[in-house]
């Protein structure tokens, strides 16, 4: 029946069509993808995004020179935000890897940092740069086993939104590259440990106590510790 | 103490656990008196919700007595509380706008890096519900740690029995935040899809609130039988086009607002369900939304869209075209149950809300395990189950499960 014939080549017709189509949309897709990920396209030279330094650079595909920085708000006034932050030896009650933070007098602290496979690590800080209610930035001493630098800013996103708190570091990862990747398996890579560390400060100055999962479970673990 | 420790798919058991402690000062501890199984429940039972380990405590439907306090607990040893069953901390910028599943500071910082990197910000703490929500133990125990004391838990009073008030920690609020979040007008039709409990309280609750008309959808018979028995009309979806009904029913403008009271298991035999349950066991797609595709075909122009089902990851054929070109609005989320405790204990106390109809069995917790196999088994029949702690385990002879509504 030359009538369906008709019909049924018509239909075929109709798919290699949209078959073609298909191709052609999922190779422009495929272009414009690849042309997004090759660097700088329109050779423009400097960044002109209005984000903070510390955030994901897609031009050259890394973090900034060993920058890492979380930005999170708090419902409390700076003053109280920043007594707290002052108050270095109190670090270790929100911060997983502080053992202890000595205070030396001059604004010099002696600090005790968990390291990979048990082991810890020391290091005394300065205080470089401090305006009460504002910001606080110290820098690790010439001698010490980790070369760091920090920065804690307090300011207004908008009303009422709290105090935005912004921590970034600089850091020379203990024993180069080798170190840093078993710091990222045991969880104590510094981007994850300064988001980690600011969520408990958060919790601690919002609530008064940090955030606990403790209780009994069939695994027979102790009621209070947390359930990682 | 006894509790129900999940271990896998379909694999729960009441074991012996060790009993909780105070461990920070806003802590209280219950001894649970009665404790129900979720339809979410069904969720981790069937493996659904990742982020689980085994022998996790379940349960996040709980009441029970006030036996230990921490320093800073507003509660008092003795008081008899319902606890809602996301955790929330009252101080933050989303507890103080009332929006308190989205609280910032329960979910503890461990736990909290999954759903960071799934949704874009950290979820709440939630009781007994898999690590993504803070992996806290849940209320399906004896005994419970309950963080945030201060907040959360309402204290009730005494005349009213555990059923009546049990369900504030989770579907009352959730079917009343359902049916809140179609911002129902005079002479409104709403249809729900799924006459779960969730479902059951969303028809009741869109009653209250002035809606002309409630459509409910499902295909267990009992269930809609409840719904009937509430008000609603009922469409059996193996018996009928649900989308060309709700369209007849409504004079061809369609329903105002939808509820899926779903989620993403939807039932049925329906060509994208069908494509979704394959793609979802060769883990393509998460999330089944049959449910939610339907209501958004079907809502009218301009209507409303309320979720309360729980999904959890991604769903395909997502209808954003019939979304946008119709101009629909819509609200979703976890229950933030702390908003809804006092005026829904209010109108449970009026006589103005049945809670006890869609509960037909209650069982010794010592049974939960059985009685997570009836739930998932047997929804047609058991509608709601309560496990309490303190409820004889029957006899031998009489192992039977109990109905008390036949």
């Amino acid at each position: 029946m030359p009538e369906q014939d008709t019909q049924s080549r018509g239909s075929r017709n109709n798919q290699t069509a949209l078959i073609g189509a298909g191709i052609a949309l999922a190779a422009g897709a495929a272009g414009f993808l690849l042309a997004r990920r090759s660097p700088d396209v329109h050779d423009d030279g400097n960044n002109i995004s209005d984000a903070p330094d510390h955030v994901w650079r897609r031009k050259t595909g890394r973090y900034e020179e060993g920058l890492v920085g979380r930005t999170v708000s708090i419902n409390k006034p700076r003053e109280e935000i920043f007594a707290a932050w002052r108050d270095f030896t109190r670090f270790p009650t929100f911060m997983e890897n502080v053992e202890t933070v000595e205070d030396l007098g001059d604004g010099r602290s002696k600090w005790t940092i968990k390291a990979p496979l048990g082991s810890t690590v020391e290091l005394i800080t300065r205080i470089t740069d401090e305006i009460p209610n504002d910001r606080i930035a110290w820098k690790s001493e010439p001698d010490s086993e980790v070369q760091t630098t920090g920065r804690v800013e307090l300011f207004e996103i908008a009303p009422n939104r709290g105090t935005a708190v912004r921590l970034t570091m600089t850091y020379d990862p203990p024993a180069g590259l080798p170190g840093r990747a078993i710091a990222k398996i045991l969880q104590r890579e510094p981007n994850v440990q300064a988001r980690r560390d600011l969520r408990r400060f958060k919790q601690l100055i919002e609530t008064g106590e940090v955030a606990t999962n403790a209780g009994p479970s069939g695994r027979g673990e102790p009621v209070n510790q947390p359930k990682i | 103490m006894r509790a129900l420790t999940w271990h896998g798919r379909h694999d729960v058991r009441v074991e012996t656990v060790p009993d909780p402690e105070i461990v920070n000062p806003h802590d209280a501890i219950l001894r649970v008196t009665s404790t129900a199984i979720c339809g979410s429940d069904l969720h981790l039972y069937d493996g659904y919700i990742p982020g689980m380990r085994a022998g996790d405590i379940l349960g996040h439907e709980f009441m029970g007595e006030v036996v230990e306090t921490g320093s800073q607990s507003t509660l008092h040893k003795g008081d008899r509380v319902v606890v809602p069953f996301p955790i929330a901390c009252g101080e933050c910028f989303f507890c103080k706008k009332q929006q308190f599943s989205c609280c910032d500071n329960t979910n503890p910082a461990e736990t909290s890096d999954a759903t960071e990197t799934m949704y874009g910000y950290p979820m709440a703490g939630v009781f007994g519900y898999s690590h993504l929500t803070g992996g806290y133990a849940g209320g399906q125990a004896e005994y419970v740690r309950v963080p945030f004391s201060n907040v959360g838990p309402i204290v009730v009073p005494d005349h009213l029995e555990d059923d009546k008030v049990l369900f504030l920690s989770d579907i009352l609020p959730t079917g009343w935040m359902a049916a809140e979040n179609c911002e129902i007008e005079p002479g409104d039709t709403v249809a729900v899809w799924g006459c779960g409990p969730v479902g059951l309280f969303a028809i009741q609750s869109a009653l209250i609130m002035g809606a002309h008309r409630v459509i409910a959808i499902d295909h267990y018979p009992t269930r809609l039988a409840l719904a009937k028995e509430l008000g609603a009309e009922i469409l059996d979806y193996r018996e009928v086009d649900v989308r060309e009904a709700l369209a007849e029913m409504t004079g061809g403008i369609g329903p105002d607002a939808v509820i899926d009271a779903v989620g993403l298991e939807a039932h049925g035999i329906s060509i994208d369900n069908i494509a979704d349950q394959v793609k979802s066991m060769a883990f393509l797609v998460t999330d089944r939304a049959h449910a939610f595709r339907e209501a958004v075909l079907s809502v009218r122009k301009g209507g409303r869209v309320s979720v309360p089902g729980v999904y959890g990851g991604f769903a395909d054929k997502f209808p954003v075209g019939a979304f946008m070109e119709k101009g629909l609005t819509m609200k979703t989320g976890q229950t933030h149950v702390q908003r809804y405790l006092k005026p829904l204990l209010d109108l449970i106390e009026q006589g103005k809300v049945d809670t006890t109809f869609l509960i037909s069995h209650h069982a010794p917790l010592e049974q939960a395990a059985d009685m997570y196999k009836h739930w998932h088994d047997d929804q047609n029949q058991f509608t709601k189950i309560v496990l309490k702690t303190e409820m004889a385990v029957p006899k031998a002879e009489q192992q039977e499960v109990q109905h008390e509504l036949a």
